[in-house]
C-alpha cells in the first residue's frame, strides 16, 4: 500500500515537534527516515501508529484520508510497528508472543487455536526468510531473533506498511546485515517499509528514498545513489559536519594501564575474560573492538573496580588495583564513561548539577565537613554546561529530561572535570547523533593530546577505526590481535571480530 | 509567579485529593443515613436535603473537634480566664498531640524510602522505643527528672535504631529483603513487649492487663503551655526539629546525597564509587532512630505508661502519610497534622452525630487512594499533566 503524510503538524507545550511534515512511501519500497534525536521522528511515528493525533495534516493510505483514534485503528489499517524497545513477554514462546492479541480461536468453545497460529507463524517465517524457532522462549533468544519475532508479529496482523524504529540500535553488525536482507525481502514481497534511523550508512545501504528531518521539519528528500554521507550529514545537522575526526599522530609515553593475564568472571560466574594482557600508554588511544558479549563489559568493570579479577595483575600508574574500590581507582585519576549511561552513569531523577558531582560530591570544594556546598556545585555545573555545550534549560533540570547526546555530554563533562590520567570509555557514542559523536570524539582526542591514556571499548567498527592509535580485538574473552592504526583496516579487524585468525 | 507555582506544585494534588475524599465520603454518609433514607420514597427532596444537612453537621463537628470552636475562642479572646483559654485551644493541642508520633514515624518512612530501602518495620521500632524508654525510666526512678527523661529518650531511640540496624545489616550483607525482615521483626517486637510487660520489674502490680507501672508520676516531658488540663508537650516541637534535621540530612549533606543516589539508582551510585551497603544500613538505622524516638515520646510525654497497644497504628499509618507527604519532611509534617486532625476531630463527630469512628478510617483511606492515583485527581479536576522541567517532551530516540 502507498502511504502518504501531508503537512502533519504536532505542537507540544514549548516545542513544535512536527512542522508541516510531508512524506510518502510507495508500495514495495523502503523509505529511510533520517534525523537526529529530537528531530521529530518518534513523534511522527507515534502519530502514524495512532498514539498521538496530529494538530493538523492528513494521513493517506492508497490516497484515502484516514484518522486513527488509537493504536488498534492503525493496526486495522495495516500499519505495523516494530519498536526500538521490544514489546514481548519474556516467558512466552514465539507462537504465543506473535499471536498475543490476535489469537485464532477454535470453533469448539472458542479456545486459543495454537496449532493454526503455529502453522501461520511457520508459513510467514518461510515466506519472508525470517528464521525463527516457533517453540523457543523469548528470553532464550538473542536480540536479533527477538526483533524478527517483532517483525513476525506485525506481518501476522497483515501489516502492509511496516515501520521499524531504530532497528539496528541493539544489533551486532552481522545481525544488522541479516536485518537488511529481511527488509529487502519484505519490500520485494510488496510490503511498504519505513526505516527510522540516525545512521547514515544504513539508509544509504537499504533505503530506496531518504527523507531527512531536522528540528521538526523535512530538511530534504534524496535518492541514495544521488547523495553522499556528507550531504546527508549536512541535511541532518544543518551545518558542515566532519565525519572523520582529525587525529594527529600519537606520542605514546609511559605505560599507565597494565593488564597482565587477567581473568574475570561475569554475573553467572562464567569466565568472561580469559587471560587478557594489554598496555595503554599515556598519549595514545587503544580501541578495543569486538562483538557485544565477548568479555569487554567485564574487562571494563574490572578496570574501574566494580568487579574483582579472578587472577592476573592490573596496575594503574604502577599501583596494583586488583582489589581496589571504585572510589580508590577514580582517585587515581581514572575517568569512566560507562556503557549504559542511563543505568550506570546518571541518575535520571536528579538534576544536571547533582549528576555533575555524582562522583566528586564528597571532595572539596563541593563538600565542607560533610555538608554539600550547593553554590560551589552550582558554579562548577554551570561551567561544565558552558564548556561542554550541554543543551539544558537550567542546571536544575532533571537529567532524564535531556536528549541522549546531552546526557552523554553531562557524563563526559563530569569525568573530564577532574585531572585525568586514564580514560576508560565504553560505547561512548552509542545511540548518539552525528553532531554529538563528532563532539565527543574531539574531546577524547583532546584528552589524549593532553597526555592521558585512553582505552575505548566499542562495538562500532567505524568508531574503533576512527579513534584507535592501536586497535585490539576481543573475541571469546581474549585479545586475539592488536593492530597499529595503519594496519587496522575494516576487513582485518572484522575478520578478527568474527574469530578468524 | 513561576517560582511560586513551582513551589505550590507538590501540594496541589494532595489538597485536591482531600477535597475529593470528603466529597466521596459525603456520598457514603448520605447513603448510610438510615433515618433520612427511610423517607426517600415519600419525600425524596426532604430526605436528600436532610441527609446533606446531617453531612454538613458531621463535617462541622469534625473540624471543630480538630481545631476548636470559634465561639469558645471568642469568649477566650474577650479577656477569658486561663480555663476558658484552655477550653478554646484544647482541640487544637490534641490534634498536635495526635500528630506527634505520626511525624516521627512518617519521617522514618521518608528517610528509608528515599534511600531505596522499604522499612515496613516502624511499628516494631516504635513499640520497642516506647518499651526501652519505659524500662530506662523505671530503672532510674529516684534520679533527677531531667536525667531520667534524657536517658529514657536516648534508650528509646537506640532501641529503635537497633531494630532498624538488624534488617539493614541483613540486607547489606546477605541481600535479605527488608520488607520481609522488617515485617517479621514487627511480630518479634510485639512479643518482646508482651513478655516484658509480664516481668515483675515493669508490670503494674494490681493489674492483669499487659500494662506497665505508671511512670508519669516521676518522669514526664515538660508541657508547652502553662494552662490547666492541656497535654501538649515539647515532644511536638522535637518532632518538628526532627523534620528539619531529616531535611538537612537528605538534601544538604554528602551522606544524604549518597542515600538519595542509592535510592534512585543503585547501579549508578556504585559506579560513582559510593558504598551501597553503607547507605542501606545508615538509612535503616536513622529510620529506626526516628521511629524509636517517636515511641519514647509517646510513652514519656503523652500516655505516661507502657502498654502493648501504645503503637496504635502509628507505624502502619506512617507509610500512607509518608507517601501522602511526597516523602518530603515538610510534606510528612503536613500529612501527619491532617491525620492527627482526623483522628482527633473524629471523637467529637462521633459524640455529636451517630456517625461511627470507622468513617474516619474510611475518609483516610479515600484521601490516600486519591493521592496514590494522581491521574484520577487530574481527570476529576481537568488538570493538565505538568510538562517536565525542560518544557517539552523529550524525543525517545535511539539514546533514550
Amino acid at each position: 500500500m502507498r502511504l502518504e503524510l501531508r503537512d502533519i503538524t504536532k505542537q507540544f507545550p514549548g516545542v513544535l515537534a512536527n512542522d508541516r511534515i510531508s512524506i510518502q512511501a510507495d508500495r514495495g519500497k523502503v523509505l529511510g527516515l533520517l534525523g537526529e534525536n529530537g528531530a521529530g521522528k518518534t513523534t511522527l511515528m507515534n502519530i502514524l501508529s495512532g498514539l498521538y493525533r496530529p494538530d493538523s495534516g492528513e494521513i493517506l493510505i492508497d490516497g484515502q484520508p484516514r484518522t486513527f483514534d488509537d493504536p488498534a485503528a492503525a493496526i486495522r489499517a495495516g500499519i505495523g510497528m516494530v519498536h526500538q524497545h521490544f514489546m514481548l513477554v519474556p516467558v512466552f514462546d514465539v507462537v504465543d508472543s506473535v499471536a498475543l492479541g490476535a489469537e485464532p480461536v477454535t470453533g469448539f468453545a472458542g479456545t486459543f487455536d495454537r496449532a493454526s497460529a503455529r502453522a501461520r507463524v511457520l508459513e510467514l517465517s518461510r515466506q519472508y526468510g525470517l528464521d525463527v524457532d516457533p517453540d523457543a522462549r523469548i528470553e532464550d533468544l538473542p536480540v536479533g531473533v527477538r526483533q524478527r519475532v517483532e517483525i513476525l508479529k506485525a506481518l501476522y496482523r497483515r501489516s502492509d506498511i511496516l515501520v521499524l524504529d531504530e532497528p539496528s540500535a541493539v544489533l551486532t553488525p552481522s545481525e544488522t546485515e541479516e536485518l537488511f536482507g529481511i527488509i529487502r525481502g519484505l519490500a520485494e514481497g510488496g510490503t511498504t517499509v519505513i526505516f527510522i534511523t540516525h545512521k547514515l550508512n544504513e539508509v544509504l545501504e537499504v533505503a530506496d528514498t531518504i527523507t531527512v528531518l531536522r528540528r521538526g521539519r523535512v530538511a530534504g528528500t534524496v535518492l541514495p545513489h544521488e547523495t553522499s554521507r556528507e550531504e546527508l550529514a549536512n541535511l541532518m545537522v544543518g551545518r558542515d559536519v566532519e565525519l572523520t575526526v582529525h587525529r594527529g599522530p600519537a606520542h605514546p609515553k609511559e605505560v599507565v594501564l597494565e593488564l597482565d593475564d587477567v581473568y574475570v568472571r561475569d554475573d553467572r560466574l562464567e569466565m568472561a575474560v580469559r587471560g587478557v594482557t594489554l598496555d595503554v600508554r599515556a598519549g595514545e588511544i587503544v580501541a578495543v573492538a569486538g562483538v557485544q558479549g565477548n568479555g569487554q563489559t567485564e574487562l571494563v568493570e574490572a578496570i574501574v573496580g566494580l568487579r574483582h579479577p579472578d587472577s592476573g595483575a592490573m596496575r594503574i600508574a604502577g599501583q596494583s588495583i586488583e582489589r581496589a574500590s571504585p572510589r580508590h581507582i577514580s582517585d587515581l585519576g581514572v575517568a569512566h564513561i560507562p556503557e549504559d549511561r542511563m543505568r550506570d552513569g546518571l541518575i535520571r531523577q536528579m538534576t544536571v548539577a547533582e549528576n555533575y558531582v555524582l562522583d566528586s560530591y564528597h571532595r572539596k570544594p563541593y563538600s565542607d565537613r560533610g555538608q554539600l556546598d550547593r553554590s560551589a556545585i552550582a558554579r562548577a555545573a554551570a561551567a561544565g554546561v558552558r564548556d561542554f555545550d550541554i543543551r539544558t534549560p537550567s542546571i536544575g533540570t532533571f537529567v532524564g529530561h535531556l536528549s541522549g547526546g546531552n546526557q552523554q555530554k553531562v557524563i563526559v563533562a563530569r569525568e573530564f572535570s577532574r585531572p585525568v590520567r586514564l580514560v576508560v570509555a565504553a560505547q561512548p557514542t552509542r545511540g548518539l547523533d552525528v553532531g554529538s559523536i563528532e563532539y565527543i570524539h574531539r574531546r577524547i582526542i583532546e584528552q589524549r593530546d593532553a597526555g592521558a591514556a585512553i582505552l575505548i571499548i566499542s562495538t562500532e567498527l567505524d568508531e574503533v577505526l576512527a579513534l584507535g592509535d592501536r586497535v585490539a580485538v576481543m573475541y571469546a574473552g581474549r585479545v586475539v590481535g592488536i593492530l597499529p592504526s595503519e594496519r587496522a583496516t575494516k576487513e582485518a579487524v572484522g575478520m578478527l571480530m568474527g574469530g578468524v585468525q | 509567579m513561576n517560582a511560586l507555582r513551582t513551589r505550590l506544585r507538590p501540594i496541589v494534588i494532595p489538597t485536591l485529593a482531600i477535597v475529593a475524599a470528603f466529597v466521596v465520603g459525603s456520598i457514603f454518609l448520605v447513603l448510610t443515613d438510615i433515618d433520612h433514607m427511610k423517607s426517600l420514597a415519600s419525600d425524596p427532596v426532604g430526605a436528600i436535603a436532610g441527609s446533606l444537612g446531617a453531612v454538613g453537621h458531621a463535617y462541622m463537628a469534625l473540624i471543630i473537634g480538630a481545631f476548636g470552636d470559634p465561639a469558645k475562642f471568642a469568649i477566650a479572646l474577650n479577656g477569658g480566664t486561663d480555663k476558658q483559654w484552655a477550653t478554646a485551644i484544647r482541640p487544637l493541642t490534641e490534634t498536635l498531640i495526635a500528630a506527634t508520633p505520626l511525624i516521627f514515624t512518617g519521617l522514618a518512612v521518608a528517610v528509608s524510602f528515599r534511600s531505596g530501602v522499604f522499612n515496613i518495620g516502624m511499628d516494631g521500632q516504635f513499640i520497642l522505643g516506647a518499651l526501652f524508654a519505659t524500662i530506662a525510666a523505671i530503672a532510674l526512678k529516684g534520679a533527677p527528672m531531667p536525667i531520667i527523661l534524657l536517658v529514657a529518650l536516648v534508650a528509646g531511640m537506640l532501641a529503635g535504631g537497633v531494630w532498624g540496624f538488624i534488617p539493614g545489616f541483613l540486607k547489606a550483607r546477605t541481600g535479605a529483603h527488608e520488607v520481609i525482615t522488617t515485617i517479621m521483626l514487627n511480630y518479634v517486637a510485639s512479643q518482646v513487649v508482651l513478655f516484658s510487660l509480664r516481668l515483675e520489674f515493669l508490670r503494674q502490680s494490681n493489674s492483669t492487663q499487659p500494662i506497665s507501672k505508671v511512670i508519669k508520676d516521676f518522669v514526664q516531658v515538660p508541657m508547652m503551655l502553662p494552662l490547666p488540663g492541656l497535654r501538649l508537650h515539647w515532644g511536638f516541637v522535637v518532632a518538628l526539629l526532627a523534620a528539619v534535621v531529616v531535611s538537612w540530612l537528605l538534601f544538604r549533606t554528602t551522606r544524604g546525597f549518597e542515600l538519595r543516589s542509592a535510592g534512585l539508582n543503585l547501579t549508578a551510585a556504585r559506579y560513582a564509587g559510593m558504598s551501597a551497603g553503607g547507605s542501606i544500613i545508615l538509612a535503616m538505622v536513622v529510620s529506626g532512630f526516628l521511629a524509636g524516638l517517636g515511641g519514647a515520646f509517646q510513652v514519656l510525654g503523652t500516655v505516661g505508661q507502657m502498654s502493648n497497644d501504645v503503637n496504635a497504628g502509628f507505624g502502619w499509618n506512617a507509610i500512607a502519610l509518608g507517601l501522602l507527604g511526597g516523602l518530603r519532611p515538610a510534606g510528612v509534617v503536613a500529612a501527619a497534622l491532617l491525620f492527627g486532625a482526623l483522628r482527633n476531630g473524629g471523637g467529637l463527630m462521633q459524640v455529636e452525630t451517630s456517625i461511627p469512628l470507622d468513617l474516619l478510617v474510611f475518609l483516610q483511606a479515600l484521601v490516600i487512594m486519591f493521592v496514590a492515583a494522581p491521574g484520577l485527581v487530574r481527570t476529576i479536576y481537568r488538570l493538565r499533566q505538568p510538562a517536565p522541567e525542560g518544557g517539552a517532551p523529550v524525543e525517545e530516540g535511539a539514546a533514550a
